[in-house]
């Protein structure tokens, strides 16, 4: 483990139960967040990405939903001996000691501002009750000046009067930045953004995105940054992990996950985006088929059917194991470890 | 390919104003002004792109071509087998016929399916619909229409709930060209799919297109969608065009501010690319109260004291390559440049 990880999730397990047999939302996905850098995740949609974050603030409906494994390490305090971890997979999902991390230690940026604003109150009073919530000592009339504040630092013009208005009377970029400002208002340790710019226009993106992180450089919190965009992706993340149908198949420090990709599936998305940057191909270079359904996973590597390395008595006899193939990349695939290792060891694969 | 000089659509002058109501009588009070003078043409076998920021009207000028939408000004020709039809002045019975010839792909390929319909009868509707067939035929031109949009005939008695959204984009397509148009309005077709299948829907439009003799004007957000599929593409702020060009120009050598922002906004998947990112201050213009002048001057930095009172007109700067800015031919812009080479 780094000395400055944030957050050390080992083995999270997330499932649920439904009718039709149990979906494995999320299964056997470890990471480190470490203080002031961004994690960014990426895969399609249905991979498991927001489950893995609504886990993290214990926030998946139960039921159906169940952490069936894994812990989910919150370190607090320094480096030293008073260092300590708090493991949220084990708190009470609605109890006190988690009510108190969300929107404090860490907040969470949704992706469609409004079902996260309450529509019946103004933007000011919904920071402000975040900040008296959060916030010993602080007085009801020194909050309103600190939302103020908040709006102001999220670049919103004419605070003091936006900082009445409804969430409907706001633009889509302006009610994301109002929301970066409610999601920073108690200068969290940990920012979660599931996928914050996808329905804003690319020049309220870019806004956005530069916002975060300087924001980020200001108050030195780490992020953990969500989108299906690899050039938001390479934008923001110091480190990136892929994932595919519940689990981590691949994970690099940015440039090196760009520079040298080697999951199959992300060479195939790296691949398959149009680059503005380079001579336009006559085709796109297209991933094949689809995900498959949640209950039909091939047996062995979950993208062995859509692979175009696909090793035939393989791939398809067991689920590869995460290995770090150079230092500080990980990659799922037999392409870069033997099937007989994955064999004996296919169950504790992290 | 395009042919030269063969027009199939041509747009002048198309205006869109929706009436803003007030008060319980109703009383209008002014209009959005959604389209506000759009002049474009379309050639046969073409794809005309269409970007901009939300809210500018690119949407309801798809719709105003299609003619969901009664336009409130401006004439949409259509050259139809050496026929010329303008399209507002058709009776509605005329009308009726003729909307086979113009068909719209939607975004959402989640709302835009009747779920309580099967492939085959959202696929067969239009059809119908229009007499065009019936029985056996309809089913033998459904099932070809849905393989070649890459779906099995399989498929066909399923619901749109058991189908990905890329399938579900597939169904939406078959749907719009089963009655073989010739104009497809195709509105954001891939931004609510997945990465790797917005690539396989990008390569089956293109495929389309040339199987089937399609002429798109293509409406994304995404810029380098955009360009891979579109010839030209036309940049649209507030109402207006403020530029048009062969796709390739208008990325390395855009004429018009907001195009230029516009580019260097787009996020590029390479960690090593710092660019010198051009911040757009201030919100954009409402299209129910737009400024004077040009639309864009409150947000431009190369901002004079006529953009505020005069405003520009579309102008051919060099050839096919159309500007609306007072200074275009002395500005020195910003594009895209190529430094990378393809990957291997
Ligand atoms: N409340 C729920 N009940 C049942 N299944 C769920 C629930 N929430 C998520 N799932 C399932 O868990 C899996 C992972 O979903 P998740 O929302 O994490 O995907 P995602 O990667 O965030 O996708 P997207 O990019 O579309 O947001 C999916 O198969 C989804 O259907
Ligand atoms: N039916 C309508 N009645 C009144 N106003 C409308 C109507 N449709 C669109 N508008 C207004 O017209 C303007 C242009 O809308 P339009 O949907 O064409 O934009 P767009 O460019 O397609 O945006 P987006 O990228 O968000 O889809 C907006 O201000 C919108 O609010
Ligand atoms: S393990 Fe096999 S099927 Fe899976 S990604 Fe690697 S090569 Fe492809
Ligand atoms: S006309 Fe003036 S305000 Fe408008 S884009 Fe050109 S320079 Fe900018
Ligand atoms: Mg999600
Ligand atoms: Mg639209």
């Amino acid at each position: 483990m780094a000395h400055d990880s944030l957050l050390e999730i080992k083995n999270l397990m997330t499932h649920f139960h439904l009718h039709e047999g149990i979906v494995r939302a999320v299964d056997g996905v470890s990471f480190d967040v470490r203080r002031g850098q961004t994690l960014g995740i990426i895969g399609e949609s249905g991979c498991g990405k927001s489950v893995t974050v609504h886990s993290i603030l214990r926030l998946v409906p139960s039921p159906p939903g169940n952490i069936v494994d894994g812990q989910i390490l919150l370190h607090r305090g320094g480096n030293g001996m008073d260092r300590v971890a708090v493991d949220l997979a084990r708190l009470d999902p609605r109890g006190a000691e988690i009510r108190a991390i969300r929107g404090a230690e860490i907040s969470m940026v949704f992706q469609e501002p409004m079902t996260s604003f309450g529509p019946m109150h103004t933007i000011g009073n919904q920071i402000i009750e975040t900040i008296l919530l959060h916030q010993e000592g602080v007085e009801s009339s020194d909050a309103r000046d600190l939302a103020i504040e908040n709006l102001r630092r999220v670049g919103i013009p004419r605070a003091e009067q936006i900082v009445d208005a409804y969430p409907h009377q706001l633009s889509g970029g302006m009610r994301q930045r109002a929301m970066i400002a409610m999601a920073l208002s108690c200068t969290p340790r940990l920012l979660i953004a599931d996928e914050p710019t996808t329905a804003l226009d690319v020049t309220i993106q870019a806004q956005i995105l530069e916002l975060l992180m300087a924001l980020q450089e200001e108050v030195g919190m780490a992020v953990i940054f969500i989108t299906h965009n690899l050039g938001v992706i390479a934008e923001v993340a110091d480190e990136v992990a892929v994932m595919y149908l519940g689990r981590i198949v691949e994970q690099a420090g940015v440039n090196e996950l760009f520079d040298n990709p080697q999951h199959p599936y992300t060479q195939g998305l790296l691949n398959s985006i149009p680059h503005i940057d380079e001579e336009k191909l006559p085709r796109l270079r297209a991933i094949e088929g689809v995900v498959p359904d949640p209950y039909e996973i091939p047996s062995g590597c979950a993208f062995s059917d859509r692979c175009p390395s696909f090793k035939p008595g393989t791939c398809d006899r067991a689920m590869p194991n995460l290995d770090e193939t150079v230092s500080g990349h990980l990659v799922r695939c037999f392409l870069y470890s033997d099937v007989e290792e994955g064999l004996t060891e296919g169950e504790n694969g992290g | 390919m395009a042919d030269d000089n063969e027009l199939l659509l041509e747009v002048n002058d198309l205006r869109m104003y929706f009436p803003i109501q007030k008060g319980i009588l109703r009383q209008t009070t002014g209009y959005v002004k959604a389209v506000d003078g759009v002049s474009l043409s379309i050639k046969k076998g073409e794809t005309l792109g269409l970007v901009g920021e939300s809210g500018c009207g690119k949407t309801t000028t798809g719709r105003c071509i299609v003619r969901v939408y009664q336009p409130t000004g401006g004439e949409i020709v259509f050259h139809d087998e050496g026929e010329i039809v303008d399209i507002n002045r058709l009776t509605r019975q005329e009308l009726k016929t003729f909307r086979r010839n113009m068909q719209m792909i939607f975004q959402d390929p989640f709302s835009s399916l009747n779920p309580r319909m099967t492939v085959l009868e959202l696929v067969g509707e239009p059809l119908l619909a229009h007499g065009i067939a019936r029985g056996q035929e309809l089913e033998d031109r459904v099932a070809e229409m849905v393989r070649s949009v890459g779906l099995r005939v399989e498929h066909l008695p399923r619901y749109p709930h058991s189908f990905s959204g890329g399938q579900r984009q597939r169904i939406g397509i078959a749907r719009a060209l089963v009655q073989r148009p010739k104009l497809v309005v195709c509105d954001e077709p891939v931004s609510a799919l997945d990465v790797s299948v917005q690539s396989q829907v990008v390569n089956l439009l293109q495929d389309l297109q040339s199987d089937l003799d399609l002429t798109y004007l293509f409406v994304a957000h995404d810029m380098s969608v955009v360009r891979q599929i579109s010839n030209r593409i036309a940049v649209m702020y507030v109402g207006k065009l403020v530029e048009v060009a062969e796709s390739e120009e208008l990325l390395r050598d855009p004429k018009h501010p907001y195009s230029e922002t516009l580019l260097s906004a787009v996020p590029r998947p390479n960690p090593h690319h710092h660019m010198q990112r051009l911040n757009l201050e201030g919100e954009p213009a409402d299209p129910a109260n737009a400024p004077p002048g040009c639309v864009f001057h409150p947000r431009c930095r190369y901002m004079e004291d006529i953009c505020q009172t005069d405003v520009p007109a579309l102008v051919e700067l060099t050839p096919g390559h159309h500007v609306a800015c007072h200074f275009a031919d002395q500005l020195k812009l910003q594009g895209i440049d190529y430094a990378r080479s393809p990957r291997a």
